[in-house]
């Protein structure tokens, strides 16, 4: 059953516990914030650190397709791409899991069975999250009886944006109970939420109501994964740990496109939170496009002559 | 204040990849000296991640230059001449520089660039029918080829002649739809980096064209190897590295244009550019498709074709 920590189980008491304990958060330096990401972005990573930082990159992917058109060959290649990245190299890595709407989620399964890649299924009326709670529950038990290893869910920012604190944290513990053994991961839409502060007191409530994971963004907006909100969320995880001892894990998801742009997030991991998070349980990157890239920059180091998207799958 | 003692404004000449005009990626530049070793300006030396970054912008050019209507690319193609013609004047003072001519000799140079760039602007919508058309066929099928665009080409352009055999190796290539990443003559860069801002000011879409300065071996090496670039003009390569390149592109099958050897040494560096160049340059990069249709049952229609 999960419970909050107990370290804050006073802030979670009522609505004005927990809005005095959201804004009594240290506020964010948003020009420092920027600043401190944009630098860690700039460090050169060669050679063979960046071999590594390429296989833990594909090892963390959750390869997603959240289209109203995915049809279940596409999730079947999808899946298949997930086990066997790059049919040329049996020495590349599979993916951390392979993310898609509830109703593929069986699709999705039965195409990793024994893989050893995870089933994530969205869920609570993803992306916009404007459903009945009771509409929210019944996807994610669907999700879950379909066989996902992990649930991602939204917010409800309507409620987030009104103030009404406890209402999020009360859905996030609601949806959490229905987990059961799955891990769930709680999506703030960080695009949607205005500002940093938001964004540090979203990911509070989140890891208070027993997340497993924080993330980012759907991909479904005009703002997602930016450096400086992961870096934000970082810091956050890093210190829900000090404070009470329990790890939580950390998805960007959205408009990572590039190896750049990979090795730069696992930069900010490693200089954030710390070793401990450059791990796919811990940490995890949302995204479609990137696993080619990534496919072809190690390509690219393996043969020393650079690659072209004909060498890889198109999904 | 007097016209003597205005301080004079020099040019930073830039590479002109994807529509913009970057530095080389390394920061790295090279000098450039007229025919009598006088310093004239710096040029970038391109590294292989400049050479990467091109073929990238060309790929992403490839599809919208590809599929815009051959009547399309000849008004584009025929723009860039009439750009060409304003600037006429710097273009002749660089070459001029550049190969040691006279103003005159330059200027007639210049003026053969730019008909030589009318002159394929006016054969993007011909070309179809020289190099494809219907074949006839033992069989109730109508057989039709078409010549259709390589993909990006990687052009090493003549090292001697710095504007019009530069002119005579690029418009061929993007003429018939294809993208191009060109290594510009070491010796005599300067011409090509103008020629990119006559580029970037006419109606040609970023990328189509890329330009690129440097060790010409250094750059082409990494192109020749490039799974992800589909032709080579080896036009400014001498024999030694003509050999190299043409090993290294024969990996994912680029087809590869030799250079046509006129001199002792292999090379092509004395051919004459003022020669009318036929078709030939534009028909290295083409690979043609053949389309078989059945013409249904010709008996029962009671027609004949």
């Amino acid at each position: 059953m999960p419970t909050t920590a107990p370290a804050f189980a006073d802030a979670t008491a009522s609505d004005s516990a927990l809005r005095r304990f959201l804004f009594g958060l240290p506020g964010v330096d948003a020009v420092g914030l920027e600043a401190r990401a944009a630098s860690l972005g700039t460090r050169s990573i060669k050679t063979t650190a960046k071999a590594y930082a390429i296989d833990l990159a594909i090892s963390m992917i959750d390869l997603t397709t959240l289209e109203g058109a995915d049809t279940p060959g596409k999730v079947r290649a999808l899946a298949a791409k997930a086990v066997n990245p790059d049919p040329t190299d049996r020495t590349t890595p599979r993916t951390a899991a392979v993310c898609v709407y509830p109703d593929m989620a069986s699709t999705a399964a039965a195409a990793l069975a024994g893989s050893g890649v995870r089933v994530a299924s969205v869920a609570t009326a993803f992306p916009a999250g404007r459903a009945a709670l009771d509409v929210k529950l019944a996807d994610v038990r669907d999700a879950v009886a379909a066989g996902a290893d992990e649930i991602d869910m939204v917010i409800d920012r309507g409620a987030f944006l009104s103030g009404r604190f406890l209402k999020v944290y009360e859905e996030i513990l609601a949806v959490k109970a229905e987990c059961g053994p799955a891990r769930l991961k709680v999506i703030f839409e960080t695009g949607e939420l205005s500002t940093y502060d938001n964004i540090r007191r979203a990911s509070w409530i989140g890891m208070l109501a027993g997340a497993d994971f924080i993330k980012t963004s759907t991909g479904k907006v005009a703002t997602n994964a930016t450096p400086a909100n992961t870096l934000l969320m970082l810091e956050a995880v890093r210190d829900f740990r000090a404070a009470t001892g329990v790890q939580i894990g950390v998805k960007p998801a959205g408009g990572i496109r590039t190896t750049k742009d990979a090795v730069k997030f696992l930069v900010l991991v490693n200089e954030t939170a710390g070793e401990d998070w450059l791990d796919p349980h811990w940490f995890r990157f949302g995204a479609s496009s990137l696993l080619n890239d990534l496919l072809m920059q190690r390509q690219k180091l393996s043969t020393g002559r650079y690659s072209g998207p004909d060498y890889v799958t198109v999904d | 204040m007097s016209e003597n003692n205005r301080l004079g404004v020099f040019k930073t000449y830039k590479l002109y990849v994807g529509g913009k005009f970057p530095r080389s990626e390394s920061g790295r530049v090279y000098e450039v000296a007229d025919s009598k070793g006088q310093w004239l300006a710096n040029a970038p030396k391109s590294s292989r991640k400049d050479a990467r970054d091109a073929v990238v912008a060309a790929r992403k050019a490839f599809g919208g230059w590809s599929g815009a209507t051959a009547y399309n690319r000849g008004q584009v193609l025929y723009r860039v001449a009439e750009m060409l013609e304003g600037r006429k004047e710097q273009f002749v003072r660089e070459v001029a520089a550049s190969e040691g001519l006279s103003k005159s000799k330059a200027a007639a140079v210049v003026d053969a660039a730019i008909d030589r760039w009318v002159w394929y602007a006016g054969w993007t919508d011909k070309i179809g029918q020289i190099a494809g058309g219907a074949n006839p066929v033992a069989g109730p099928f109508f057989n039709l080829s078409t010549p259709e665009p390589t993909g990006v080409v990687a052009v090493l352009a003549p090292r001697k002649s710095s504007l019009l055999g530069l002119v005579s190796v690029i418009a061929p290539v993007i003429a018939t739809g294809n993208t191009a990443v060109v290594i510009a003559s070491a010796d005599a860069p300067l011409p090509a980096l103008s020629l990119g801002e006559v580029l970037a000011t006419s109606d040609v879409p970023g990328g189509v064209v890329n330009i690129l300065t440097g060790v010409t071996a250094e750059i082409a090496a990494p192109l020749a190897a490039h799974q992800d670039v589909n032709a080579i003009d080896l036009t400014g390569a001498d024999a030694e590295l003509a050999k190299e390149l043409e090993i290294a592109a024969a990996d994912n099958l680029k087809r590869v244009r030799r250079p046509q050897p006129v001199d002792a040494d292999g090379s092509s560096d004395s051919e004459d550019w003022q020669a009318s160049p036929g078709t030939d340059r534009l028909t290295a990069f083409l690979e043609t498709k053949t389309v078989w249709h059945p013409t249904g049952a010709l008996g029962a229609a009671g027609s004949s074709y």
